[in-house]
């Protein structure tokens, strides 16, 4: 029902009265725009930590060996634990359902060279699944599949930064590099957005390197993205057990620290999920405390305004108003200057976002900015706030009596 | 037209109550022209008040065209106010953001009448009142006259049966208030009842018929004969 002479009306009142208008806009302009900086900043401090993570997976598990600290079962301290092919198999097999990616890795510098170029870069024995745990991007060519793996061929991925350096502007794909005295076909070359040094690194079979460069099937470290599926405290979980589980394996005392290492990034990612999780709590009850200081405030206001018009309610109700055709006056009055009013104050908060938004970097913020679909709630918040606001005005102003409103002081 | 029966009105002052009205009787037929009169303070406005709907009595009988006042809902006042009343007051109460035909055509509004309508009817009763010409000027750009002669059409916009005015030339100067008489002497002329508050005696003696409150009570009702304003313009 679209009453087209009531809108009229509420046009009319808030055009003629531009004074109260901006006055009660004002303070609604004002809580909505602190707000919008607010939740912006929150937004920020967000983009902060998932910056963080660009470089490595937010739910990686590193394993590591090394030796013994402690004597278990007559076994002395100072024992090299290394970890094998077989246990990570076992790991694969034994947690396959909480596991996203896995892959064991040996790492070695090596002098590359092509033609007459070379140069001193790290290498990595991987297999397939590194690619995602790295998060590598492929600009061309491949990764290293499987296949290379169980036929332990000499092929190599470089990153970006090695072709350039090695093959300038000519493409590095079905090249052969050499790597102190083995030649190795480029099939892939990548990009990664975690830094310069990212792009220096050259990715091999580790089969390969376990073939030519170890002679045994030994394996450095083993990388692990879990389940995403699973919270941060089953992932914790997750990772004692997994430690648990490869101490016994390896015949080391369960305490012992240096024998086998698990590095799990899921402490991390629990400690920032407390964070911002206490930080989003936080900046919600600011949010709130100025959304519901907006709303007294406006709604003041408006009692306020309904004071000033007694006289002209009282008019209305001697010429035949009925007290639910006040109560719409009113509180359509409330919702649109709320909801005009907020946008102005939103779009003001937006653009001071956008203005000291890049100066705020050094603040751990990066990006303050508000979505889309925040300024779709904010609209529904508004028209809520403008109701709500409304509303004891509203209901003031319908139980004035003419004959009050009348009287001629 | 109304019939009133023992009507009692008190307001509370403190702790005590001030009594207004002491039982009034009163009967007002279709085609009359009342004016009321008394002294300050004497329950003039109170009267016409609860005869308007504006106000209610503490007790007593108020049968309005057959229907019986009384725990009206709001509702049902409102339409009530809204067709079958007209107001005019001394101090004109006009909607001071709206010019002149839009507060003529505002009873129409509550009607529901459509836009193009009301505005024309507003403006057939301006051009009664003599101002066609002022239409889209605010009440501030008028004189007293003018702006009663606009509260007086927006009375007349709804057509109602009984027009109630208090003191309606309370706030004009002598020459004024007999041109706004003549317009309501030539409104009774036509049919329209009449009840009228007022403090001058000349202005009473172009009603029909005279009632004097005096401690809550009506102490005289007298039929006159009535002196057309015209004569004095
Ligand atoms: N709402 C109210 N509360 C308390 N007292 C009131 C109220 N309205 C009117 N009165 C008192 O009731 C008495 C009658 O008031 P009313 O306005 O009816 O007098 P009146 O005859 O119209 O006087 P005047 O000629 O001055 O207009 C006055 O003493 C007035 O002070
Ligand atoms: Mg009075």
């Amino acid at each position: 029902m679209f009453d087209l002479d009531l809108w009229r009306e509420i046009f009319q009142s808030i055009n003629k009265n531009r004074t109260r208008g901006l006055l009660s806009g004002f303070t609604v302009a004002f809580a909505i725009m602190l707000f919008t900086i607010l939740f912006g900043i929150a937004n920020g401090l967000e983009n902060t930590f998932d910056e963080l993570f660009i470089k490595t997976a937010d739910n990686a598990i590193y394993v590591y060996s090394g030796r013994t600290s402690k004597p278990y079962k007559g076994l002395q301290v100072g024992r090299a634990v290394s970890l094998y092919n077989e246990d990570f198999e076992y790991i694969k097999n034994e947690y396959s359902n909480k596991i996203e990616y896995i892959t064991p890795k040996l790492s070695r510098n090596f002098q590359v060279s092509f033609i007459n170029k070379k140069g001193s870069y790290n290498v990595l024995g991987v297999h397939p699944d590194a690619q995602h745990i790295e998060k590598l991007k492929i600009k061309k060519g491949r990764f290293i599949n499987l296949n290379d793996i169980k036929s332990h061929l000499k092929v190599i991925v470089i990153g970006r930064l090695i072709e350039e350096d090695l093959f300038g502007k000519t493409s590095a794909i079905g090249q052969y590099v050499n790597l102190e005295g083995i030649n190795y076909k480029v099939v892939g070359v990548f990009k990664d957005n975690g830094g310069d040094s990212q792009e220096r690194l050259a990715y091999l079979p580790i089969t390969t390197v376990q073939h030519i460069y170890i002679g045994k099937d030994a394996v450095g470290e083993i990388n692990i993205t879990y389940n995403r599926k699973m919270s941060s405290d089953e992932a914790l979980t997750f990772g004692t057990d997994l430690t648990q589980t490869l101490r016994q394996r390896k015949n080391v005392a369960p305490t012992d620290q240096r024998a086998i290492r698990v590095n799990n990034m899921a402490l991390q990612t629990k400690g920032i999920e407390t964070m911002t999780g206490g930080l989003g709590i936080l900046i919600f009850i600011i949010g709130l405390g100025t959304l519901i200081a907006g709303i007294v405030g406006i709604s003041n206001i408006m009692i306020f305004i309904v004071k000033e018009r007694t006289k002209e309610i009282g008019i209305r109700k001697a010429l035949g108003a009925t007290p639910k055709s006040i109560v719409s006056i009113i509180l359509i009055e409330s919702v649109l200057i709320t909801a005009l009013a907020g946008y102005i104050g939103l779009l003001i908060g937006v653009g001071v976002l956008k203005w000291v938004g890049p100066s705020l970097k050094e603040y751990y913020i990066t990006n303050p900015e508000v979505h889309f679909n925040i300024i779709i709630t904010a609209t529904i918040v508004l028209i809520a706030a403008g109701t709500l606001a409304g509303f004891v005005p509203a209901q003031k102003a319908s139980r004035i009596k003419p004959i009050i409103a009348l009287r001629n002081d | 037209m109304l019939e009133i029966k023992q009507l009692h009105k008190s307001y509370p002052i403190g702790d005590s109550r001030l009594h207004v009205l002491k039982g009034i009787n009163l009967s007002v037929k279709e085609g009359e022209m009342v004016a009321i009169m008394g002294s300050s303070g004497s329950g003039k406005s109170t009267l016409l008040n609860i005869i308007g709907m504006l106000d209610h009595a503490d007790s007593g009988d108020y049968i309005l065209d057959g229907l019986p006042i009384k725990n009206l809902n709001e509702k049902k006042a409102a339409e009530y106010r809204n067709k079958f009343l007209g107001f005019i007051f001394q101090s004109f109460n006009l909607i001071n953001y709206k010019n002149a035909l839009e507060n003529v055509a505002l009873p129409l509004y509550y009607q529901g009448m459509k836009r193009k309508e009301r505005q024309e009817l507003a403006m057939f009763h301006l051009e009664k009142v003599g101002l066609a010409d002022w239409a889209h000027h605010l009440p501030k750009e008028l004189s007293g006259g003018q702006n009663q002669r606009v509260a007086i059409a927006r009375a007349l916009a709804a057509n109602p049966k009984l027009l109630l005015a208090d003191e309606p030339t309370g706030a004009l100067d002598m020459t004024t208030s007999y041109e706004i008489m003549e317009f309501i002497q030539q409104l009774n002329d036509e049919g329209k009842t009449i009840l009228m508050v007022t403090h001058e005696e000349d202005i009473a003696n172009m009603c029909k018929r005279i009632i004097r409150l005096r401690d809550g009570v009506i102490m005289e009702d007298t039929a006159i004969k009535q002196v057309r304003a015209k004569q004095h313009v």
